[in-house]
């Protein structure tokens, strides 16, 4: 900084860098600089009034600020109006869900698509875990959105399901357990062949016979289609309840689903167990209804 | 220090003219620092005169007596022009736009940012000096305020006086005016966005929704505020778009300018006496008018300065001096820097500029036209489900969903029949018909069933189509994928 000024009089400040460069001093308006100074004064009303220190005391409490304001407690508030409010709108279709049943439900189109549209977020916390969102699926966890159920796709079949849940039960090597691995492989052949359509070939022929002999037709059906939805699959059509790989259909035959021998899982065996939803679920004798219509309607529902 | 600083320094020589400078002489001018060329000596009184600028200004200007008419007009019974936001509806007369297709406003607006910038390539800042409604305004509010304080001295000699009775006496009725055509101006702006009549009506009932009367009375203040307090002060200290003009101009674009070689050097004509040799003077003989003029206070004859509103007013003064001393008009004149500097200006169609914004500008009216013309009464989209994309159907087939939705832009109440072509084998389920009130959207589910073995990628176009059952002409078609698994 030069100490020589050759401009004294075009309102430089003095500050004068290599020999001719200075700054001028052109001070902003006086209402600008009021309201500057006046955002100071703030700062400290504002320090003051609200929760600003990031500091807790011994009890674990944090500065609270003058007023006692929290941003959680606003915003408690504004909520508790909201739901109010949506509780007053709905509170003729909450009862009206309540009151009948889910088949009296679905003929209603404009309470159908409440249940529907208010299951969502609810079906997101309870079920998707295992079955993912929209019913799609996991390994192990069936999809809810095609047309193949085990324990039935009525509404009130579903409805069934969520309120006492459902556990799987297949023996292990047939009914008798008496199945020897030829026969395992014959039978695993065989209802390979029956979803592809193929039951009847006489390459699978022997596995035919030890279908029989294990008793599998007792719960499967006589022809591979279950008589009636009781949690048997249906063999027939192309969806697996676990898997299409030869390998893993072997699996279930050798191993079952929730094959228990002194209280303990036995080791391979598949577990298939739906938990009930009449404790889990809050506000279970309504929720229980919106999500078996929302179920119904994921795209399998019959 | 200074030993310090010579290492790195390149022998003082920048390559900027200045460095021949001698420093004493670097003050802020010679340097080159922009002094302001703007009027600061308080208010701008204008002065007034007739002249083809002027002329040329008021039927310019005219073209804002629209903005207070149109609201009244009417077409099949409503309000031709009606932004009704309520109902987020656009009738532009015939035309009724729905939300949906205002991406045309896009267009718009593309085509006359466009137009100014083309414009203004070629003629400089034509809508600052004739069409803005602030220049405008503030014409009509400086008009006024000379009706009652008379001429421009007139009127800085009653704002530097006293208080008194006799002052308001002549300032109220002109503030009165004012707040009559600012209250006018806000009003029939709002009388865009809600019946103008029904506007008035509730006026003198006094049933102003909350929103009407603050955008009402804002708009009222600003405009009294802007034209009537502040005037060429928003031109030069707020308005971006008079910088960003001041930018498009180049050597090629005609603007006023005066002409230094002819009006230089300047001064008063004087009568030579006898022994006398006569001064050799330029045409300008200093006589100010065109500074008088000028509705923001600038002087053309520093050259184009971004005070410059380029109205024309300045040219009026000068012909009508040149006239009275019997030189040819034209000392201040619409020309371009090429002009002076002896070029010729290129026509039109030869300037990138021009080419390049025009090419712009019939790209968004063509786009703007085709939406028009093609503008469906019915809009129809398909979101396809996400999760799960696909599902395994028990029959072998591949099932996907679509929540579909349908907006009914017609003023009547449709019935969509929704239907799908695709692959052989293809089997959909959906509502039968959903029922769609005006203006309104009409939502369902649409499950679509395909045969894995009709599916040979993971991708398959399909065809939704969906047309109004009582009124078969309406339809829309919405194209979209079908989602397998990969073939294993």
């Amino acid at each position: 900084m030069a100490h020589h000024n050759p401009w004294p009089d075009e309102g430089n400040t003095g500050h004068i860098w290599d020999e001719d460069i200075r700054e001028l001093d052109n001070p902003p308006p006086l209402w600008w600089m009021l309201s500057f100074y006046a955002g100071f004064i703030m700062i400290v009303f504002y320090t003051l009034y609200y929760p600003t220190i990031p500091l807790t005391d011994e009890m674990g409490e944090y500065t609270q600020g003058m007023a006692g304001w929290t941003a959680v407690e606003e915003y408690n508030e504004d909520y508790k109006i909201l739901r109010d409010w949506r509780v007053a709108k709905f509170a003729d279709k909450e009862e009206k869900l309540a009151s009948m049943t889910v088949a009296d439900i679905m003929k209603d189109p404009e309470l159908k698509s409440y249940a529907v549209a208010t299951s969502k977020v609810l079906f997101g916390d309870y079920c998707a875990g295992c079955h993912a969102a929209g019913g799609a699926g996991n390994p192990g966890f069936p999809v809810l959105a095609d047309d193949d159920w085990l324990w039935g796709g009525k509404v009130n079949q579903i409805e069934a399901t969520l309120i006492n849940g459902r556990i799987g039960n297949m023996p292990a090597k047939g009914m008798m357990g008496n199945l020897s691995d030829q026969e395992i492989e014959d039978v695993t052949d065989y209802v390979v062949a029956l979803s592809e359509g193929k039951g009847g070939d006489a390459a699978v022929a022997a596995g035919k016979a030890v279908f029989a002999k294990g008793m599998c037709l007792a719960c499967h059906g006589p022809a591979g289609k279950p008589l009636a939805p009781a949690g048997a699959a249906n063999l027939t059509d192309q969806v697996w309840r676990f898997s299409s790989d030869r390998d893993a259909i072997k699996k279930v035959i050798t191993y079952g689903v929730n094959v228990k021998k002194n209280g303990e899982y036995i080791e391979g065996t598949r577990n298939a167990i739906m938990p009930a939803f009449n404790e889990r679920l809050p506000n279970a004798d309504v929720n229980i209804k919106r999500l078996a219509v929302y179920v119904h309607s994921l795209g399998g529902g019959q | 220090m200074s030993d310090k600083k010579d290492l790195y320094r390149d022998n003082g020589q920048t390559g900027s003219v200045l460095d021949e400078m001698a420093l004493d002489n670097k003050n802020l001018q010679n340097i080159g620092v922009e002094i302001l060329p703007v009027h600061t000596g308080g208010k701008v009184h204008a002065k007034r005169m007739p002249g083809k600028f002027r002329s040329f200004k008021w039927i310019t200007a005219s073209f804002w007596i629209a903005l207070f008419v149109f609201p009244y007009l009417r077409w099949d019974g409503h309000q031709a022009l009606l932004f009704d936001l309520g109902n987020r509806q656009f009738h532009i007369f015939g035309l009724t736009i729905l939300p949906q297709d205002i991406w045309m406003l896009a267009m718009v607006l593309l085509f006359f940012a466009l137009l100014l910038a083309a414009s203004t390539a070629v003629a400089g800042r034509l809508w600052c000096g004739y069409f803005c409604f602030h220049t405008v305004w503030t014409d009509v509010f400086t008009w006024i305020e000379e009706k009652f304080e008379g001429q421009p001295n007139k009127r800085t000699k009653l704002d530097s006086s006293k208080m008194s009775l006799e002052k308001l006496k002549i300032k109220l009725p002109k503030f009165a005016l004012w707040a009559f055509i600012a209250f006018m101006t806000s009003f029939s702006f709002v009388a865009y966005f809600t019946d103008a009549f029904d506007l008035w009506a509730r006026l003198f009932s006094l049933e102003w929704s909350s929103t009407e009367t603050t955008v009402i009375l804002v708009l009222a203040a600003a405009t009294f505020f802007f034209a009537g307090i502040l005037r060429e002060q928003t031109c030069i200290g707020f308005c971006p778009y008079a910088r960003i003009q001041g930018a498009m101009i180049d050597t090629q674009t005609v603007v006023p300018t005066y002409d230094v070689d002819r009006g230089e050097p300047r001064g008063r004509m004087k009568r030579v006496k006898p022994g006398e040799e006569a001064p050799d003077l330029g045409d300008c003989i200093d006589c100010n008018l065109c500074v008088a003029v000028c509705p923001t206070g600038v002087d053309i004859r520093h050259g184009q300065q971004f005070g410059c509103i380029t109205c024309g007013l300045c040219i009026d003064a000068c012909d009508s001096v040149m006239d009275k001393i019997k030189k040819p008009r034209g000392l201040i004149r619409y020309a371009s820097l090429a002009e002076f500097a002896g070029q010729k200006l290129p026509p039109l169609f030869k300037r990138p500029r021009v080419i390049v914004y025009t090419a712009i500008m019939s790209f968004a009216a063509i786009v703007m036209v085709y939406g028009l013309l093609t503008m469906s009464p019915i809009d129809l989209k398909a979101l396809h489900e996400r999760s799960p994309l696909f599902v395994q159907m028990s029959d072998g087939s591949i099932q996907n969903k679509w929540t579909i939705k349908v907006v009914n832009k017609s003023n009547e109440v449709m019935l969509a029949k929704i239907s799908v072509e695709g692959p052989e084998g293809l089997t959909f389920i959906a509502d039968k018909e959903i029922t769609v009130p005006p203006g309104n959207v009409g939502a369902t589910t649409l499950l679509v069933k395909i045969p894995k073995k009709n599916l040979v990628e993971t991708n398959t176009p399909i065809t939704i189509l969906v047309n109004d059952v009582n009124n078969p002409t309406i339809k829309a078609t919405y194209t979209t994928s079908f989602i397998s698994p990969k073939k294993r």
